[in-house]
C-alpha cells in the first residue's frame, strides 16, 4: 500500500505516488500535475533536457497514476475477446497487446495495454477509470476484474541506454526481452515484472514492483545509470516523444464516449486511424456491427500527421481546403516542433476526403509577437505516422547506446 | 399583479420597451416568494426560496441587474447525514469526489461520470427551449409550425439514443432513473432530494425524474447545475428587480391587494383594489398561480366553461415547508470530519430512497412526515451581510407538509409541533442544535399560501409533471401566456418553464405582450 499522509481528500484530493519523495527532491520547478487522481511531474529542470535524455541517454518516468485492472478467471479470455476489438486469443503468455475497446455504437471508451500474466490472468492498463464499464461488459463472464492501481508502483526506463542500464544491474537476460514481451526478474534481490514496452516510440522498459520496494528500484536504477545519463522526465517531454512516435493520448486526441457530451464528438477507431486494431474475423465483440457497418461506408473523418511549414507549433489550429480559410475541414489535437527530425509536426482530425496521405492543407496559426498576436495560414502536409521509429527500438539484444 | 420575480422580470421589460407600468402588490414588500425579511433583530432570512441557479444570465444581463446590487455567489458541495452516523459529501474537485463516493461505492463513484454526461445532455437539450415561447402543436400558424420544427430539429440533434432517453427521463421515477447508474443507497438518496423538492410525489413516483433534471437546468458562470445564493437573501434578486423597474420608469404599489380584474366584453380594462379603488389598464398581465388569477380575482361570467374546468384540475398541492432558524452559533455536525467544506453547501438527513419515499406515505394520509426529507443550508457561513458577527442562519426546506391536515386545520400548536418534528430531525445529527436556536419561522404551506399567495403552498405555481409541461403549462392551448380574455396575460411560474426562480415565464410573457403590441 502506498504510504499516504493523513490528510483528508476534501484538503488534499490527490494522492503522493510511491516515487514521490525522490520526484520532489528532484523537482527543481516544482511544477506538478494531476493525473488519474495523483501528483505528477509535468517538468523537473527544463523539457529540452529531459526530451533529449529519451532520445540520447535513459530517462526515469513515473507510470504508477496508469489504471490498472487485474483480469482473471475461467472465463478471462472470453470476456477480453468481447470486450476489446482485437482477437486475444492471439496474445501469448507474457506477452503485451496495444488494444482498445468500443461501445455497441462502435465508439472509442479507452485504449490501453493488455497483459497476460497468466493462462487465466491479465492486467489491463488504461488511461481512465472504468470499473463501471468493464463490470457492465462482464455480465454472463465468470471473471473478476480488480482495480489494482495502487498496489503496483510502474516505472518507465525509456531511452537507449535502457538497456545497458538494466544490464550493469545484473539483468544478464533482459536481452533476450522482444518488444511486447514481459517477464519477472530480480532486481538487486528485488522481484519484478519487466515489460518491454515504450510510449516514446524508441527502446525501453516499464518496470512493476510493489510500493514497498518502489524507491529501492529507483535509487538502484538512477546508481547504475549514473554513467549512461540517465535522469528522471516529466510528462510534457513524453508528449513531444509520444508525439514524434505517432501514438495518441486520450483527452487529448480523442475524449472517451463515456464522456462526450455532444453529439459527433465521438471517435471511433477506424476514425482514430486504428483499424489495424479490429478483427472483424474473431467473432462477435462490442460495436462490430457499427464499425463494420462504418467500415463499408468509410469513415467521415480520421485522425492523421501533419506536417507544417514552419516552426510553429499549429497548437489547437483550425483546418482548411483553401488559403482564405473559407472550407474548414478539421483541426489540430496535438501538435509540437520536433526536436530530432527537426519538422513541425502534429496529429490532426480531418474530414473526408482530405485525409488521405500527400494532401495539402492550410493551417490557421496564431503567432505571439511579444504580446502583438498575429494570424498566419501556413502549408501542411498529411503524411504517414509514425513521424521517428528508430530501428534500436526492436533490435533485439539492443544495443548499448 | 404581483411583484413575485417573474411579475417583476415581466414589468422591467415592459417598462424597457417604453410601456407606463404599474406593479401591485398586496404585501407591504416586494419579492413573492424571493424575499429577504428581518423577523428577528438583526437577522436576515430568505424566507421562502433560499438557493439560485436557474435565475437565467440573459435576463441578469438585460436587466441590469448587477448594476442594481445582485450579486450570485456559488457554494461547493453539500452532503447527506446517514442515520447511524458518517454521511455522503459532494466535492467540486473531481478527484476529491471520487474518493468521497467510492467511500459508498467504488463503482457509484466512476458511474457518477455517467450519471453527469446524461443529466448535462439532457440539460443541453432542454435549456434553449426554457426563453422560447412553447409551440402549440395543433395550431397551422406560421409561427407554430415554425417553433415545431424548431423543437424537432434541436430534439432530433440529440442522436437516436438521447432522443430515447430524453422521453424516458421525463416520464420515470427518479428512483427507477437514479438505479440505472448508482448501487449505493446513500448515493441515490442523494442526488434523489431534488426530484421531491417543491413536489407532491415521491421518488418512486413517475415523473419525478423531470423534477431531478428541472434543478440541474441552471447555472453559474457556466458550471452546469451549480447553485448559489444571493448575497443579502433571496430578497436581494427581487429588490435587484425592483430598482430596475423604477430606474425604468415603472412604478411600484405595495399594500395594494387586487380584489379582481375587470372585463368588460371580452376584453380587460384594468383591475379593481380590495379597497374598492379601480384601476383602468388596457393590459393586465397577472403573476398569480393560474388558480388564484382565474378563480379568486375573476369572475366565472368572464371565462369560458371548459377552461375553468381546467384551471380547477390544474395539479398545484402543497407539499412543503419552511424553516428559517437564528443560530447563536454554527452548530456541530460530527458526522462530517473537521474542516469539509460541506456543510457550507446543502445538508440532508434522508440516506435511502425507501426513507423518502415513506416520508412521501405520511403525506398522502395527510400528516406532515414523521422522518422528513429536509434541505438544509447556513447562508451565512458564506454570506457575511445576513447576520450579527459569530452568529448564523439556517434555512430548512422540508418535504413533506401537507396544505389540510387529515386531523383538521392548522393551528398554531399543530405548526409548533410541525416545527419540532423538523428541529429534533436535525438535533439527531446536530447534539447542541437546539442549544442554539435564538428564533425559528415556522412556515406549512397554509401559511405559504396566506402570506405569499401560491395556491396552497406550491413553490413551482404548479407541479412540474410531463401533463403540466412545455405546451401544455397551464392549461392546453394556453400556453404562450395569453389568457382567454383580450388584453390579459399570465407570467407566473404556472407557465412553461416553471418554477424555481428562473425569471423565464416573466421574460416571455414581456416578449408576448410586446409581440401582440407590434413592438418587437
Amino acid at each position: 500500500m502506498l504510504s499516504q499522509t493523513s490528510v483528508p481528500h476534501f484538503q488534499q484530493p490527490l494522492l503522493k505516488t510511491p516515487f514521490h519523495e525522490r520526484a520532489r527532491a528532484l523537482s527543481q520547478v516544482d511544477s506538478f500535475v494531476a493525473w488519474s487522481g495523483y501528483t505528477t511531474v509535468d517538468v523537473f529542470t527544463t523539457v529540452e533536457q529531459e526530451y533529449f535524455a529519451i532520445r540520447n541517454a535513459a530517462t526515469l518516468y513515473d507510470l504508477t497514476p496508469m489504471v490498472k485492472y487485474r483480469i482473471a478467471g475461467i472465463d478471462a479470455i472470453a470476456y477480453l475477446n468481447h470486450l476489446v476489438t482485437r482477437d486475444v486469443t492471439k496474445l501469448k503468455p507474457n506477452r503485451v497487446m496495444y488494444c482498445v475497446w468500443c461501445n455497441d455504437a462502435g465508439h472509442l471508451i479507452d485504449d490501453g495495454t493488455l497483459f497476460r500474466l497468466g493462462s487465466n490472468e491479465y492486467r489491463l492498463c488504461t488511461a481512465d477509470r472504468q470499473i463501471d464499464w468493464l463490470l457492465a461488459s462482464a455480465i454472463g463472464f465468470e471473471v473478476q476484474i480488480t482495480e489494482v492501481t495502487d498496489e503496483i508502483a510502474a516505472l518507465a526506463l525509456q531511452g537507449p541506454t535502457s538497456y545497458a542500464v538494466l544490464k550493469a544491474l545484473g539483468l544478464t537476460d533482459i536481452g533476450k526481452l522482444k518488444p511486447f514481451e514481459l517477464d519477472s526478474f530480480l532486481l538487486t534481490g528485488v522481484p519484478v515484472t519487466i515489460s518491454r514496452t515504450a510510449f516514446t516510440g524508441d527502446l525501453g522498459y516499464e518496470l512493476w514492483v510493489s510500493p514497498d520496494a518502489a524507491l529501492g528500484v529507483w535509487d538502484n536504477l538512477m546508481a547504475a545509470g549514473r554513467s549512461r545519463g540517465i535522469r528522471a522526465v516529466g510528462s510534457k517531454a513524453l508528449n513531444i516523444a509520444r508525439l514524434e512516435a505517432g501514438f495518441i493520448s486520450p483527452h487529448v486526441d480523442f475524449i472517451s464516449a463515456e464522456h462526450t457530451v455532444r453529439v459527433g464528438t465521438e471517435r471511433s477507431p477506424l476514425e482514430l486511424g486504428l483499424g489495424w486494431l479490429v478483427d472483424f474475423d474473431k467473432g462477435h465483440f462490442t460495436g462490430r456491427r457499427a464499425l463494420l457497418a462504418e467500415k463499408v461506408r468509410g469513415p467521415k473523418r480520421q485522425l492523421v500527421g501533419l506536417e507544417i511549414v514552419g516552426n510553429k507549433p499549429a497548437h489547437n489550429a483550425l483546418l482548411y481546403s483553401d488559403v482564405k480559410g473559407r472550407a474548414l475541414i478539421g483541426n489540430v489535437t496535438s501538435a509540437t516542433w520536433s526536436p530530432t527530425l527537426k519538422r513541425n509536426i502534429a496529429l490532426a482530425m480531418i474530414d473526408a476526403p482530405y485525409f488521405s496521405t500527400g494532401i495539402s492543407l492550410w493551417a490557421e496559426i496564431y503567432l505571439n509577437r511579444e504580446l502583438q498576436w498575429q494570424r498566419r495560414m501556413s502549408r501542411a502536409e498529411v503524411v504517414l505516422r509514425p513521424f521517428y521509429a528508430p530501428q534500436r527500438r526492436r533490435a533485439t539484444p539492443p544495443a548499448d547506446f | 399583479m404581483g411583484a413575485g420575480h417573474n411579475g417583476l422580470v415581466a414589468a422591467c421589460y415592459l417598462a424597457r420597451a417604453g410601456l407606463k407600468v404599474m406593479v401591485l402588490e398586496r404585501n407591504s414588500y416586494i419579492g413573492g416568494a424571493a424575499v429577504s425579511r428581518k423577523l428577528y433583530e438583526d437577522f436576515t432570512y430568505s424566507n421562502c426560496s433560499y438557493v439560485c441557479s436557474l435565475l437565467r444570465p440573459e435576463i441578469i444581463r438585460a436587466l441590469e441587474l448587477p448594476k442594481f446590487g445582485l450579486q450570485i455567489i456559488p457554494y461547493e458541495g453539500g452532503c447527506t447525514f446517514m442515520q447511524g452516523g458518517g454521511h455522503l459529501a459532494l466535492y467540486d474537485n473531481h478527484d476529491a469526489l471520487r474518493r468521497e463516493i467510492s467511500r459508498h461505492s467504488k463503482r457509484d463513484a466512476e458511474s457518477y461520470d455517467r450519471y453527469s454526461r446524461d443529466v448535462m445532455r439532457q440539460c443541453k437539450f432542454i435549456k434553449p427551449l426554457l426563453m422560447r415561447t412553447p409551440p402549440d402543436p395543433t395550431s397551422f400558424k406560421p409561427r407554430d409550425i415554425q417553433e415545431l420544427l424548431y423543437l424537432g430539429k434541436h430534439f432530433h440533434a440529440l442522436g437516436e439514443q438521447r432522443m430515447y432517453d430524453t422521453l424516458r427521463f421525463w416520464t420515470m421515477s427518479a428512483a427507477d432513473f437514479l438505479d440505472e447508474y448508482f448501487e449505493s443507497e446513500i448515493v441515490k438518496a442523494h442526488f434523489a432530494g431534488s426530484s421531491i423538492i417543491g413536489t407532491a410525489l415521491g421518488p418512486r413516483s413517475p415523473g419525478t425524474a423531470y423534477v431531478l433534471l428541472h434543478h440541474y437546468m441552471g447555472d453559474i458562470d457556466d458550471t452546469v447545475g451549480a447553485w448559489g445564493f444571493a448575497r443579502g437573501g433571496m430578497g436581494s434578486i427581487s429588490n435587484a428587480l425592483g430598482a430596475s423597474f423604477q430606474a425604468s420608469g415603472g412604478t411600484i404599489r405595495s399594500t395594494a391587494p387586487v380584489a379582481k380584474i375587470l372585463v368588460k366584453s371580452g376584453r380587460t380594462t384594468g383591475v379593481q383594489l380590495e379597497d374598492g379603488e379601480e384601476i383602468c389598464a388596457p393590459l393586465v398581465i397577472s403573476n398569480l398561480d393560474v388558480r388564484r388569477t382565474f378563480l379568486e380575482t375573476m369572475s366565472a361570467d368572464d371565462l369560458p366553461d371548459e377552461f375553468i374546468t381546467q384551471v380547477k384540475n390544474f395539479k398545484i398541492r402543497g407539499s412543503s415547508g419552511k424553516l428559517n432558524i437564528a443560530l447563536d452559533a454554527l452548530p456541530s455536525f460530527p458526522a462530517i470530519p473537521v474542516g469539509a467544506p460541506c456543510i457550507r453547501g446543502d445538508m440532508h438527513v434522508t440516506d435511502t430512497l425507501e426513507m423518502m419515499e415513506r416520508a412521501y406515505d405520511d403525506w398522502k394520509d395527510g400528516r406532515w412526515s414523521r422522518s422528513p426529507y429536509i434541505d438544509m443550508l447556513i447562508p451565512s457561513q458564506i454570506d457575511p451581510t445576513m447576520v450579527p458577527d459569530g452568529k448564523h442562519y439556517m434555512s430548512v426546506f422540508v418535504q413533506y407538509c401537507p396544505y389540510e391536515l387529515a386531523e383538521g386545520a392548522w393551528t398554531a400548536d399543530k405548526r409548533q409541533a410541525f416545527g419540532n418534528t423538523v428541529i429534533n430531525t436535525i438535533a439527531e445529527h446536530s447534539p447542541n442544535f437546539k442549544d442554539l436556536i435564538l428564533h425559528a419561522e415556522i412556515r406549512t404551506p397554509w401559511d405559504i399560501e396566506n402570506e405569499v399567495g401560491l395556491t396552497e403552498g406550491n413553490i413551482f405555481q404548479g407541479e412540474l409533471t410531463m401533463d403540466q409541461l412545455l405546451f401544455n403549462r397551464p392549461i392546453p392551448g394556453f400556453a404562450q401566456y395569453r389568457a382567454p380574455v383580450k388584453g390579459m396575460y399570465m407570467c407566473g411560474s404556472s407557465t412553461h418553464p416553471g418554477g424555481g426562480v428562473m425569471g423565464a415565464p416573466g421574460a416571455n410573457a414581456a416578449r408576448e405582450v410586446l409581440r401582440d403590441l407590434g413592438k418587437t
